[in-house]
């Protein structure tokens, strides 16, 4: 079913944690909503299940006006960080809760609860309770819960949070084939962008209340709209370079290196502050844009190896390489940046 | 297993500090099942016949052991139910919802947890005889549940704090309402709370002398504290002392017993019930 959210804003007493935001939310897609902590990504969250009251604007699910209709009128299931699931009863009555509640025949509740319990692969545990289960089943727990009496919108508040490293692999993409699978229109909260890249259809990145870009992964990964977008988005980290706008490109600070620019890029007036973003898979021994500096930090990552290469003006610049390369710490290099790939931002942080 | 210190000197402390208490209960257990000279130290025969108030009417006017063990059992009872009751539901308010000021009741509720209630008998006598509910057992009832509240109340918020809003939130929306997540999902949670108030409000409850003493001091409301104490008064010099202790011990055999049952129940008010 598809959300529109319509001018929301939201405060707490006198601080405005969100103001005037807008988003609309396909059906059947998957969206993550992106950001550090405190930027307001849970407060949307809990204004679409109806935690949080709207101080205004306006919630539709489909063509249904929502923003005076309690929780339990909405239909949304919600999952939570901790999963909230009710200590004192077993899986089985866990997941039934939602329809006891809404007076299902108890022959209902049986298939259904069935039913949801093999889709998310916990048949077997109908009988324990929360605390004898693992972080992974728990979440599966808290899942079929929140999908067993069929809502029209899933919520996710930062699933995968509290599972060690490698459950987390594998509940990132049990989450999202339970989700294809049901076709639900989902939304995940989440400060994680591996986790936001790799489940949704789409981003929407926010920082201090304010949707900062909403596109897919891949776009928003190659086509960031500022610098802030483009510092959240991969890891390792993409790398700025300070400068200003000169004749034929960009003068780095404190240096008379000028990096041609591509031909898509309008600089500014020149003297104007830029910054350059190179992403460190497009900072290689072999590309043309050459550049001096020193190897002043080594991350072997096993199958890649991770440098940090100081440039003569002291800013760094990071480059991933597969295994191999005979690089050691304190070497001078004289790598290259693939001038195509180079994401150039106005002083204000805003894509040239 | 090695021990870091020895147990004995300690044991040895503990000894001579509970050592006066010690003898006083073990003369009670003794002295109610023996006879004795007067004068002398150790008893010179074994009865039953301090236990006679069992089975005979004692002379005295009130209306035997049982009709006041029932009176006595009465009022803790209903007593704690009442605590039990109220507590859980303002317990649940204070900690939850945001009503009107809440700060008020918070801050109120600290300082008659503190106060010396006994400085309040005056009015609340005059109350109750413009109430029409002096000299009842459910006037006392009243007033000692009234006074035993702001403990429960204050313990049973302690165990509210303590369960995650999200388990309400969940709950919330799972389409339940508001009554049914408080009843089907949060009271479970704090269980040993309730159980833990039930318990020493009643036992609070049996062991209560001064308000029935003063608030209904006829004998249709008397309980055993006060019938005890009637025993001493009514017999003046000529008191039985063997006697009293009997019913001393007959009165403090339930506390006991509940207190090795439900041991373990009551220490949680301990470990769930301190966070503010």
């Amino acid at each position: 079913m598809r959300i529109s959210i319509e001018n929301f804003t939201k405060s707490f007493g006198t601080t405005t944690v969100i103001e005037d935001m807008s988003l609309e939310i396909n059906s059947g897609e998957m969206l993550a909503l992106l950001g550090p902590s405190g930027c307001g990504k849970s407060t949307t969250l809990f204004a679409i299940c109806g935690i949080h009251r709207m101080n205004s604007g306006r919630l539709l699910f489909g063509e249904r006006d929502v923003t005076r209709i309690s929780s339990q009128q909405r239909n949304v299931g919600v999952v939570f960080q901790n999963y909230a699931l009710y200590p004192h009863m077993n899986v089985f009555d866990n997941i039934a809760f939602p329809l006891k509640v809404r007076r299902d025949s108890r022959a209902d509740i049986e298939r259904k609860v069935k039913e949801i319990a093999d889709l998310v692969h916990i048949g077997e545990l109908l009988h324990r309770k929360p605390a004898e289960l693992s972080g992974g089943q728990q979440q599966r727990v808290a899942l079929a819960r929140a999908l067993v009496r069929e809502p029209d919108i899933l919520l996710l508040d930062e699933p995968l949070a509290n599972l060690d490293a490698k459950l987390r692999l594998e509940m990132r993409s049990e989450i999202r084939r339970i989700q294809q699978q049901t076709g639900i229109t989902a939304v995940l909260v989440t400060h994680d962008q591996v986790e936001a890249m790799s489940m949704c259809d789409r981003i929407a990145i926010m920082d201090q209340g304010k949707i900062m870009q909403l596109s897919s992964p891949k776009e928003m990964y190659e086509d960031p709209s500022s610098d802030f977008v483009a510092g959240f988005l991969g890891n390792p980290p993409i790398a700025f370079l300070e400068g200003v706008a000169a004749e034929g490109g960009m003068r780095l600070a404190n240096s008379e290196v000028t990096l041609p620019v591509p031909v898509a890029i309008n600089l500014p007036d020149h003297g104007a502050a830029v910054r350059f973003g190179i992403r460190p898979e497009f900072f290689q021994p072999d590309n043309d844009l050459k550049i001096k500096g020193r190897i002043s930090f080594v991350e072997t990552q096993g199958r890649e190896e991770l440098y940090d290469v100081t440039l003569e003006n002291g800013s760094v610049l990071r480059s991933i390489q597969s295994q191999g390369g005979s690089f050691k710490l304190g070497d001078n290099v004289n790598w290259g940046i693939a001038g195509d790939r180079i994401l150039a931002f106005d002083a204000a942080g805003n894509r040239l | 297993m090695r021990q870091n210190f020895r147990n004995w000197p300690v044991l040895l402390v503990l000894f001579v500090f509970s050592a006066p208490l010690l003898i006083m209960l073990t003369f009670l257990l003794v002295d109610a099942f023996t006879t004795k000279v007067p004068g002398t130290m150790f008893p010179n025969g074994v009865t039953l016949h301090h236990f006679r108030f069992l089975w005979t009417d004692l002379d005295n006017g009130s209306w035997g052991i049982w009709g006041v063990t029932l009176n006595t059992f009465n009022f803790a009872l209903f007593t704690s139910l009442a605590v039990t009751a109220i507590s859980v539901t303002a317990g649940y308010a204070l900690s939850r919802l945001a009503f009107p000021a809440r700060g008020f009741f918070l801050g109120g509720l600290i300082v008659l947890h503190a106060f010396p209630t006994v400085t309040l008998i005056i009015a609340i006598f005059l109350i109750l005889q413009l109430l029409g509910l002096y000299n009842t057992l459910i006037g006392v009832i009243v007033v000692k549940a009234a006074l035993e509240l702001p403990f429960g109340i204050w313990v049973m918020k302690g165990f509210y704090d303590t369960v995650p809003w999200e388990i309400e939130m969940a709950g919330v929306q799972d389409g339940a309402s508001r009554f049914t997540v408080w009843w089907k999902l949060i009271l479970p949670q704090v269980q040993p709370g309730l159980l833990a108030i039930l318990i020493f409000s009643f036992l609070s409850g049996w062991s209560e002398f001064i308000l029935p003493m003063v608030l209904a001091p006829g004998n249709d409301a008397q309980v055993l504290s006060t019938y005890l104490a009637t025993m001493l008064l009514d017999g003046g010099t000529q008191a039985d002392f063997n006697l009293f202790k009997a019913v001393g011990l007959f009165y403090a055999l339930p506390v006991i017993i509940i207190y090795l049952v439900f041991q373990n129940k009551l220490m949680n008010i301990y470990g769930g019930g301190t966070k503010g």
